[in-house]
């Protein structure tokens, strides 16, 4: 069983269409939405929910007006400047606990959070494991790992050859919680400065866990120079540039209709994206 | 007034916007403008400025005097990040899941345990006529962004106007970087992905109780859902930008939309009138 994560550093380059698409040209696969807090896979593939989890993950503060005695230890032991006026700020919490261990009345509980759910579904592609964190809440990581793991179980009892998974944007904890471990990291990427930029950036973390790495331009023909320039700079970093993918509006038109694009048109695009998925197992199986 | 630039899905046009409404300003007002997408900060790109300044952005990480340590296992106890780890003879300090909270130095009935500081990013600085700019940057395989986001905002002096350029998602980062802001633009796309995302994004900001208004990028590919959302929701669409292949160009190229086609600096001025507006309108409801 092999993995690949599909990640880009900047957002809205074209992961989820693409992961979609692998969706329905793989054969033997399980997907899983790493993109916990603003997961979109589930509107391309329509999933049938199966299994619904809560998501239980760190606590927070609550002070007990009653027990409480104002004497402000904690407003001022706080590093995360979340307690004013003897109130806790649920959002600014990061539950760590201190002020209820320091307390000299103890009216500081910690409470447990639901900070999301996750879901086993089925859909015409294939499993898909997702999930949804609550608004504003922490630990995305964690909810990233769950998500994975139950990826793997379903994998490996299935005895599927492939996770394919949909990454978040950017370089933090769930970037980082979605990458370690997989075979591969596709990389996404658009040939704009700022796509160059965190291009560097989202190759930097994929070496520093170690995880192999291969890319490809999307929209190239929006700017062919800066594809050029992405090119050359994978060339010289020793990184398979896979396939350029043209800009067409059929791929919006897809998720309008909300199917992969493979299944909505046979144009340019798809045979690219078909090729992409070729050299993806390739590299997976070598 | 502090706008701050968020939209839930990545790629939408966040950074479009927050530039050319701060750059706009900036022929008037003192502008700060900041970029909080420390895991890709792209704002720079389109600036032309040197960032001259720069700080490192430490978070306090346990260390441990074996020499005092008895090995009594209240540091592990109380670390709910799991960072602190004692064996037999032995504290293991896992730098990258503290969050520098204190709890273990604070009770250590030795007081074994010091802080020292531990680099995760850096926030730079640099100034241009009436803009300071300033921008917040995540080290490579670092996984916590907030830290860095709280470093980028101390630099809010409120004597002028503040643009904040805001990360993708609903998670901590980008509570962080959104919280205290007088108003909240939401840049979306009218696609599925787009309406979904930016309904998680209203909920963040409604939680937050941010009067917010929405931008509309790549006007025209699409359906019309985002705006009869909007509707319904009883939310302002303040600006359509059409989907343009010259606006796209000119970004790929990092050129500011309102340096390549100054009209549009007319539109970035009429669009701060009527946030003004509307904040003030808000103001008079609370």
């Amino acid at each position: 069983m092999k993995e690949v994560v599909v990640l880009s550093g900047k957002g809205g380059t074209g992961k989820t269409s693409l992961v979609a698409s692998f969706a329905a040209l793989a054969q033997s696969k399980v997907l899983v939405d790493c993109d916990v807090d603003a997961a979109d896979l589930y509107l391309l593939l329509k999933p049938q929910i199966t299994e619904e989890n809560e998501f239980w993950s760190g606590q927070v503060a609550f002070i007990d007006k009653e027990e409480c005695t104002e004497c402000g230890l904690c407003q001022e032991m706080c590093r995360f400047g979340a307690i004013k006026d003897y109130f806790v700020d649920k959002i600014s919490c990061e539950g760590c606990g201190l002020c209820s261990q320091i307390c000299p009345v103890n009216a500081i509980i910690m409470q447990s959070c639901m900070a999301g759910r996750w879901f086993i579904s089925e859909t015409s592609y294939g499993t898909l494991i997702h999930a949804k964190l609550g608004i504003t809440e922490e630990n995305s990581g964690k909810l990233v790992t769950l998500v994975r793991n139950s990826a793997r179980l379903v994998a490996e009892e299935e005895k599927f050859d492939y996770i394919i998974s949909d990454g978040p944007s950017g370089i933090g904890c769930p970037v980082i919680a979605s990458l370690s471990g997989a075979n591969l990291a596709l990389l996404v990427i658009e040939p704009t400065l700022s796509g160059i930029h965190d291009l560097e950036r989202v190759i930097g973390v994929c070496r520093h866990f170690g995880i192999p790495i291969l890319v490809c331009i999307n929209k190239y023909d929006i700017n062919e120079e800066n594809s050029y320039r992405i090119e050359d700079y994978c060339h010289k970093s020793d990184i398979e540039v896979a396939v350029k993918i043209p800009f067409d509006n059929v791929v919006t038109e897809a998720i309008v209709e909300g199917l992969p694009v493979v299944e909505y048109s046979d144009g340019k695009v798809t045979q690219q994206v078909r090729e992409l998925w070729k050299i993806v197992s390739v590299k997976l199986n070598n | 007034m502090i706008i701050s630039v968020a939209s839930g899905k990545g790629g939408t046009g966040k950074t479009l916007v927050a530039v050319n409404l701060a750059l706009t300003l900036s022929d008037v007002y003192r502008v700060q403008l900041l970029d909080c997408d420390v895991e890709e900060p792209n704002a720079h790109i389109f600036l032309h400025l040197a960032t001259n300044r720069s700080e490192a952005v430490v978070i306090p990480v346990p260390r441990v005097d074996e020499t005092k340590c008895t090995y009594c296992g209240r540091c592990a106890e109380v670390c709910v990040y799991n960072a602190i780890a004692v064996l037999k003879g032995k504290v293991l300090v896992f730098p990258e899941l503290c969050h520098g909270c204190g709890a273990c130095s604070y009770l250590c009935p030795e007081s074994a345990i010091s802080e020292e500081g531990r680099e995760i990013g850096v926030v730079e600085t640099g100034d241009s006529g009436n803009m300071e700019f300033i921008q917040g940057r995540l080290a490579i395989g670092e996984p916590m962004a907030p830290p860095i986001i709280r470093e980028v905002k101390k630099h809010i002096d409120r004597v002028g106007e503040v643009i904040i350029d805001v990360p993708p998602g609903t998670s901590c980062p980008v509570v962080e970087a959104v919280k205290n802001s007088d108003f909240c633009l939401l840049v979306t796309e009218p696609t599925p992905f787009g309406l979904n995302d930016l309904s998680l994004a209203v909920e963040l900001v409604r939680k937050l109780q941010i009067p917010c208004g929405v931008i509309i990028n790549r006007s025209g590919v699409g359906d019309e859902k985002v705006e009869q959302y909007c509707q319904e929701q009883g939310i302002p669409i303040l600006l359509k930008i059409p989907l343009d292949r010259n606006i796209a160009t000119l970004y790929s190229k990092g050129i500011p939309l309102i340096a390549g086609m100054p009209e549009w600096r007319r539109v970035f001025v009429t669009l701060f009138q009527n946030i003004k507006q509307i904040n003030s309108a808000s103001q008079v409801v609370k």
